[in-house]
Parts: C-alpha cells; structure tokens; sequence
C-alpha cells in the first residue's frame, strides 16, 4: 500500500469504512509527519495526544456512517475550538482558549473528524503571504523560503505537504484561493451565507466567508457538504436547498457557457498565466463549454473597495480585543493607557494599519467620501456579475496575478502584496462562491491556479466545472519533501 | 419662575426666556432574554451572572436579534401613533469602554425602526400634543462601579446587551409640568402595552434632556445642552430648572451658550460641562454587518396593531361617554394600567359612581398611606365590588362601610362576613324603626314641639337620635321617611 498520507480525503474515508485503516493508523500516520515537518512553522497549536486518543476511540466503537469516519484534519487558527488555544495568529490572543465550538468545526466533529491541530495564519487573516502571523512565517512545501500565501498560508502549507489529509480555511479576499494556488491545492470560497461565520474569529464580517482546501475536487465536494449548513446563530446564514455535492459532482460540461472577463487581462501579468487561462478555455471548448467573452467594468474598483470596506469592518470588529475580558492585557497608569498598551503591544502592523485605514474612512468627514462611496461601488461590482450571468453559467479567470513570492520580498511593500488579491477581491465583494484548481506552474515549476467563479449558491456547478477541467489538466504537484531532509 | 399660560418663563433685567425641552427617553424593553442574546435581564442578580458569550464580545460571537423586542418596539411605536418603518437598520456606535464589551454599542442611526409619532398629554388647561421624532433600538452597555474597590473600576455586564427603546422627542415641551406630564404619559402608555415597566428605580426609564432657551417671541431655536443620563423625574425637573436659568445668565451677561454635553450633579444641583462639541465622540457609525437589514411587512405589522389592547386616551374617552366620568375622573382613572384594571373589575359588577369615589377616595388614601401601587393592595377589586353592593342595595349604610373597609384593609376579608360577624347589617324594618322612632319621639317632646312650630331644622337632631339608638345601623332613607310621617 502506499503511504497512507498520499491518500486523498474520499480514499481514506473509504479504506476506513471497508476497515482497510483504522482511525489510529490514519491520525497517527499524520501526526508522525507533521512532527516531521516543524520546519515548515504551519501549525501554532499541536493536539496531538488527544487526536490519538480520539482516534483510539472512535476505533472502539467505530461509526461508519459518518462522513469523515475518525479522520484527522488540521484547521486554520481562526476557527474557535473548544478547550484548543485560537489565537487568529496574534499575540493578543496567545493564550486564549475559547470554551465554545465553531459552527463549521462542529460540523466537522459530528462526521468524525479528529481535530489534530491549529494552523498558522497571517493575523487575524490579514496579509497574503502569512508573514504577519505572531507565530512566524510559514514555508511553501514547494520550494524553500516561499510564501505559501495567505492568509490561510498555514493551511495550504500543511495541506500540500500532507501533513492533514484536507484543511478548512477562511476567505475574505482570497485568503483560501490563492494559498490553494501558490501550492498547487484546491481552495474553494463558497457563497456569502452558506458555511456558518459563528465562532470564527472575525475580520470583516461582510466578506468573511469559510471554506474547503483539499487536493483535489472531490474531497472539496466532500468538505463543502460537511461545513455547509444553515446556522440560526449566524444571522447572515442563509437557509437554501445544500446540495449533496459529491454525489452530484460530475465533469460533463456540454452546453455549459462560460465566461471570460477581459478585464482580468492586467497589465504585466507573467506570460505563464495568459497562456494557462488559454489552456483553460482550450480544455471548456473540447469538453463541449462555449467560451463567452464577457465584461466586469467595474472590476477596476475593487482592490480599493476592498481595502476600504475590510478595514472599516475590520477596525469594528477588533474593538473588544481590549484586554478587558480575555487575552493579552498590558499594564497601564489608567484604562486608556491600558487599552492603548495592550493594544500597541499585543497587535502587529498589518493589523494596526488597517485598523487605522479603517478607522479613518469611518470618521466623520470622510465616511461619504470612503465608506459610502466603497459601498456603492461594491454594488456596482456586484451588479456587473448579475449582468455577465444573464449571459453565462461560469466565469473564469486565473487565481492570482503571479506564483508564490520569496519570503520578505513584498512585506515592506503593503500595496505589491495588496495587488495579489486583484483577481479574488472582487469575488468577496460580490458574495459569490469560487473555486481555485492547480492548472499548470510557472518556469520555476511553482504552481499556478485557475478559478472558476459561480452563480449565487450554485457551488455544485463550479465544482462540475472544476472537475472537469482537473481531469484534462492533470496537474501533478512535484514537492519533493525538502523539510525533511 | 413665572408661570403664564403653563409656559416656563423666566425673566431677567425686563426680558422674558421661555425654556425649550426635548427628551430622549431610554426605556428598557420588556422582556425575558436580551436584545441580541439569550441571557437573561432579571433586575437584582448577583454581578456577572447573566452574561452570555455575545455579551461579553468573545471572539467570533454574533448577535441574533431577539423577535420579541421588536415586536415591543413595533407595539411601542403604534402606542406612539408612529410611523412604522418597514426597513429598518442596525448600525455600530464605536467607542472605547470598559463596559462596551464589543467596542460598539449596536444601535440604530439613519434607519430607526419607528418614525414620527406623537404624544397627548392632559395639562389643566387643556390637551397639548407633544411629536416624537423616531424611536429606535439599542444595547444597554454594562455597569462601571467605582465606589467599592479603591484601586479598580469594577465592572458587572448583567446589563450589557439589555434592550433599550430610545424614544426621542421634538423640543415641544415648555415647563416642567409638561415634562412631567409627558413622562408619565410615557410610561402609561408604555406600561398599557406591556413593553416596559417603568421602573425609574431600577433604571427601566432614563433620560437625556435636552435644554435651551430663547427670548419669548423669537422663532430661532437656542443653542441647546444636553443633560446626560437622568434617572427621576425630580432630577429632571431640578437639571432643566438649574440649567435653564444658567443659560438665562449667560445670555443676560451677554455670553452665548456653547453646545455640550452636561451632567447632572444631585448632590449640589447643579449641571456640570462633561464635553463640549469640539471633544464630541465621532462615533464612527455604520451598519452592523453581522446583522441584516430588518424588513418587516404589512401582514406582520396589522397582526401586532391587532393585538394592541385599549390605550388610556381611547379608555379615558369610553370612560367619559359610557360611565359619564368627568375628564378629571376619567384621567386618575387611565392613568395607570393597574389602576384602570382594578376600576373595571369593582365596576363590572358595582355602582360606577361609587365605584370610583371609593377607588380614588378611600383606596387611594389607604395605598397613599402605605406607599404602594393599587397592585399590592390589600383590599381586592372584587372585596371592593362587594362592599360597593352593600351600600347600594341598603344593607349598610356609607358610614357604616367606612369602618367595613377599616376591617378589610387589614386582610381583604369578605365584607359580607364582616357585616354579619359584627352585626352591622342595616336596620331596614320599618316596625323595629318605628319602635325606636317612637321611643325618640316620646322622650323628646320639648323638641317635638319646637319642630312642629317651625323649627324644621329640629329634624337632623331626630335622625342623629335614631341612629345612635340603633348603633348608627339605622337605614338612614327610612329614618327620614318614617320620622317626616310621624311629625309631621
């Protein structure tokens, strides 16, 4: 047999259930590795002893209807785990351990998945490479000192390396997609409302959305159709018929119309990309897709849309980290200078900065002027997708404007590393759910993605889609597990 | 202080102010479990016990609205005759506290759930209508106690998420009798619906006072304070007196007034500068995305407006044409629901007039005396009705139901009982009457003779007579009628 850490989700799930493997063997197998594997920095918090003992018990009395039957599975660090420190990747919550259960993670546990561990991520999801996490960077399994991307870069990290055999993320501008793209995974950011937002960490509230890292798309089928469920204790979940998505999946793709934006075609964008963008639309054609050239006019608007709605949620949201109630406290002559203490200290720049941004696009004056206007404009993005899908099923663009970049090469640089999010922003804007599949790789052999961008709740289609195209294009990640020599 | 025409005049060196006043009104929701959460808001609970993770802002909580408190504030806002807006938004008020547990207060900004409304208060000379400009709902923040630890601030969240209907007037009100007035129509009405207790004690009503003044006959509005956070009517009254003749001062010294928030001091009476407009908060509002715009529709608001029980202006006008009450009966009368409540019930089954001479009479002076509400009262309506009936139908007489309800207000005894155990049933045979009328007459012939020579007034002496022979149990018609035969 090969080795049991190379096997995908579904594969496990089903050696499981045929008693091929035991729960033990699968989560240890993991666990071995990912001791293996510290150099890689992608987890912050190990639960390795009491996934081993759940392990144990789910072997003793083995329930194999569940879905994900005794599997372990690492997930980011933004996600709320009862009696497992979350820290969202910052110092102010170092040693905070929630009491409470995300709703995505419990779906998790109530098929049987096994938490083994917490994953690194840029603070509170803010950054795309993961180099604002308090708990280090993070290396890409595909080549050394390489982003893995963020911020669910602990994640794609750990996914491609094989150290969880699937992972969850949170998307709020890309932080699934392009991850999954600079290490050659499948990341799928599913609609606004359809996996729960109670109990993940919030960045902003209006974008954050959770969703599935797997290698390939049938276990991402499988992940969606486990964290999906309607959540009256998240107010903007919305109640709709969930699919059965890997019953359903299928590559047949005839008739389907599929859009192509020409204004993703930026400027300076590598050549490799172009060309990969073209062998997708090459591969919808053979497969009986129309290719349809379409238009997002505004498409333009959203990187600032984007950078002028997140932070003004973003610097809400992060209000109650005061070191009042829970987490890091700093001491202080007074309140205010505890606050202001605790807060200087216990967030990192990226996190200041944009609650800087956000907090003076909010101030009166200049709330008309930013905020206001960012939220029109979001409209407007949002009315441009409404427009394309009158005419198409799909839409596909590449994942990201270029691969995974060294470590420190755009950290001084907020907006370089602000422009990697062009081609997902929008997607979040818009509160569509879309799919990023590893198509090809650049000359240096890193992994490139293509995504494939949805109607509303309509996951199951450019899941199909993605299926299809993952099958012609046989992508094969070559990482050559240089952390372990 | 001058008092013209109800107005609040003040006058300084021949020139006449009159004092504007505007409130918003804070009124705690009735209701079980909190505006976004489900702890509970129990008055009195030990610190910190009924506070949820959403109360206390733990990492990736989210707020759910609370259907009931929307429900109270659509109710609310019908008692309010307001306009009820079928889009409404929640928004974030961002500031630092340390009883904020979020960092935010989640309020409503530019789309409150009610419109404009109005409010009619009864003043002595005359109805005088007072508009609401919206009402909208938000969290009750926590607690700070600074008096029990001498190093710390400590804070009790029980509070913290606790639903607030912040009702806010137009700057109609003119004096401190209105105030009053309005307050406590307010509440009535507020009470009648069963959206909020009205405990100002407890902190269910507070109040922002917004004061100005202006020369009388000037059409420009003043530049207004506003007095933070009042928790009595008294105090309200006393911060509008204080400030309003501050104001006064300023201008006649030939100062303007500068726009600021103030506090009330009750310990020295006097207002006190918290911050000016240029240190106001920018509070950096916008809607909460955590929560959806609240839409509501037609069907959902007429199936509330159904429901909505009979409120003291409609009752007080049915009181006037049905029980023929004058406006100042009916008005004691719906001025309470709990006090409107018990008139019905004694009324139901009782003589009207009667019922509400005891009620506001006797009643209110025993509940007066003890300082209770009509709901502690320990004479039943249903006592009350019975006592009432007795009177009526002769069996005692208004004297001797005196000292009936002396009994009862010691333990809501059956008046019945108290009357046959104490033999206090009206002596209403005529032979027995006339047995005892005759013995009067016979022992008292100088008398007799001095009436029937025209000294009529001889004849209250006769019946004073009789019923101290009869131990006042004389039925007093038939005293007269008997004694007019036999004298005369």
């Amino acid at each position: 047999m090969s080795n049991i850490t190379d096997l995908k989700l579904v594969d496990l799930a089903d050696k499981i259930k045929k008693k091929e493997l035991s729960s033990f063997e699968v989560t240890n197998a993991f666990i071995e590795r990912s001791k293996k594997s510290k150099k890689l920095n992608a987890y912050i918090s190990e639960n390795f002893e009491n996934a081993i003992n759940s392990s144990k018990i789910f072997d003793q009395k083995p329930d194999f209807e569940k879905k994900l039957p005794g599997i372990p599975i690492a997930v980011k660090d933004l996600f709320c785990t009862k009696n497992i420190r979350t820290t969202a990747g910052s110092k102010i919550l170092e040693n905070f351990i929630p009491t409470y259960e995300s709703t995505v993670t419990q779906n998790l546990l109530d098929e049987g998945g096994i938490i083994i561990g917490k994953l690194n991520c840029d603070e509170f999801a803010m950054g795309s490479s993961n180099e604002t996490s308090y708990f280090g960077n993070v290396q890409n399994p595909v080549a050394e000192n390489l982003v893995p991307g963020g911020s669910s870069g602990g994640s794609s990290s750990a996914l491609s390396a094989k150290l969880t055999p699937a992972t969850i993320g949170t998307d709020t501008g890309g932080s699934i997609r392009q991850p999954a793209s600079f290490t050659g995974t499948v990341g799928l950011k599913p609609t606004y409302g359809s996996c729960s937002r109670y109990g993940i960490v919030a960045f902003a509230s209006s974008l954050d959305q959770a969703g599935p890292m797997t290698q390939d798309v049938k276990d991402c089928s499988l992940m969606l159709e486990i964290m999906s469920t309607y959540d009256i204790k998240d107010s903007t979940s919305v109640e709709f018929k969930r699919e059965n998505y890997l019953n359903n999946l299928n590559d047949n793709i005839k008739g389907k119309k599929i859009g192509v934006p020409k204004e993703y075609r930026v400027d300076g964008m590598p050549k490799e990309i172009e060309e990969l963008w073209e062998k997708g639309i090459k591969i919808i054609k053979e497969n009986g897709g129309h290719i349809i050239d379409i238009s997002l006019p505004n498409t333009n608007y959203a990187l600032p849309t984007y950078y002028i709605v997140a932070p003004a949620e973003a610097s809400s949201n992060l209000a109650r980290y005061d070191g009042v109630k829970y987490g890091f406290r700093s001491k202080g002559e007074n309140l205010i200078d505890m606050y202001e203490k605790t807060r200087s200290e216990g967030f990192g720049d990226e996190v200041k900065r944009r609650i800087m941004i956000g907090t003076y696009v909010l101030s009166s004056g200049y709330y008309d002027a930013y905020y206001l206007k960012a939220q029109k404009v979001r409209r407007l993005i949002k009315n441009d997708f409404d427009e394309a899908y009158k005419e198409v099923d799909a839409i596909l663009t590449p994942s990201t404007p270029s691969s995974a970049f060294k470590i420190g090469e755009k950290l001084n640089d907020p907006v370089s590393m602000y422009l990697n999010d062009i081609f997902t922003v929008p997607i979040n804007l818009a509160g569509l759910p879309a799919i990023s599949i590893p198509a090809g790789h650049d000359k240096r052999g890193y992994p490139l993605g293509l995504q494939v961008i949805g109607k509303a709740f309509d996951e199951q289609n450019i899941l199909n889609i993605a299926f299809s195209l993952e099958k012609n294009l046989s992508f094969k990640n070559n990482i050559i597990d240089w952390w372990l020599k | 202080m001058n008092k013209n025409n109800g107005e609040y005049l003040i006058t300084r060196n021949n020139n006449t102010y009159e004092v504007i006043i505007g409130l918003e009104v804070h009124a705690q929701v009735l209701s079980e479990s909190k505006l976004f959460s489900t702890s509970s808001t129990k008055f009195g609970s030990e610190p910190n016990t009924q506070v949820s993770l959403v109360d206390a802002a733990f990492p990736g909580m989210l707020p759910v609205i609370n259907e009931h408190c929307i429900k109270q504030a659509i109710k609310t806002g019908i008692g309010l005759k307001a306009k009820i807006n079928k889009r409404s938004i929640f928004d974030r008020k961002n500031y630092f506290y340390a009883d904020l547990p979020q960092g935010y207060q989640i309020s409503q900004y530019k789309n409150p759930i009610i419109g404009e409304g109005s409010v009619t208060l009864d003043m002595p000379n005359g109805e005088k209508n007072i508009a609401i400009e919206r009402l909208h709902l938000e969290q009750d923040a926590g607690k700070s106690i600074h008096d029990i630890d001498p190093q710390n601030t400590l804070v009790d969240l029980n509070r913290s998420g606790v639903a607030l209907m912040e009702i806010v007037s137009k700057p109609d009100l003119r004096s401190l009798d209105e105030v009053n007035a309005y307050i406590k129509k307010l509440r009535s009405i507020m009470r009648y619906l069963g959206t909020c207790d009205g405990n100002m004690q407890e902190g269910s009503l507070r109040a922002d006072v917004n004061v100005s003044v202006r020369k009388k006959g000037d059409k420009e509005l003043g530049t207004r304070c506003e007095i933070k956070n009042v928790n009595s009517i008294k105090f309200m009254q006393m911060a509008i007196d204080f400030e309003a003749n501050r104001q006064v001062e300023i201008i006649e010294e030939g100062g303007s007034i500068d726009q600021e928030t103030r506090l009330f001091d009750t310990k020295k009476n006097e207002t006190r500068s918290m911050r000016s407009k240029e240190d106001a908060h920018d509070y950096r509002y916008f809607p909460d995305p955590d929560l959806l715009p609240l839409e509501l529709n037609d069907n959902y608001i007429d199936e509330i407006r159904k429901n909505i029980p009979e409120l003291p202006d409609e009752k007080k006008k049915r009181f006037i044409e049905k029980f023929k009450l004058s406006s100042y009966e009916a008005n004691i009368l719906v001025s309470d629901i709990d006090i409107s409540k018990y008139f019905e019930e004694v009324s139901k089954n009782s003589d009207v007039k009667l019922a509400t001479n005891w009620i506001t009479g006797e009643l209110f002076a025993l509940l007066n005396e003890k300082n209770i509400e009509i709901k502690e009262s320990p004479i039943s309506s249903k006592n009350l009705s019975k006592l009432i009936n007795l009177i009526k139908d002769g069996t005692i007489s208004g004297k001797i139901a005196k000292s009936v309800f002396e009994i009862m207000r010691e333990g809501d005894k059956d008046p019945i009982t108290i009357v046959e155990e104490k033999g206090l049933r009206q002596q209403s045979d005529p032979k027995e009457l006339e047995n005892i009328i005759n013995k009067v007459i016979a022992e008292n012939p100088k008398n007799v003779d001095a009436y029937k020579s025209g000294k009529d007034k001889l004849f209250g002496f006769f019946v004073g007579q009789v019923m101290k022979n009869s131990n006042g149990k004389a039925n007093p018609k038939l005293v007269n009628e008997i004694l007019k035969k036999k004298l005369n």
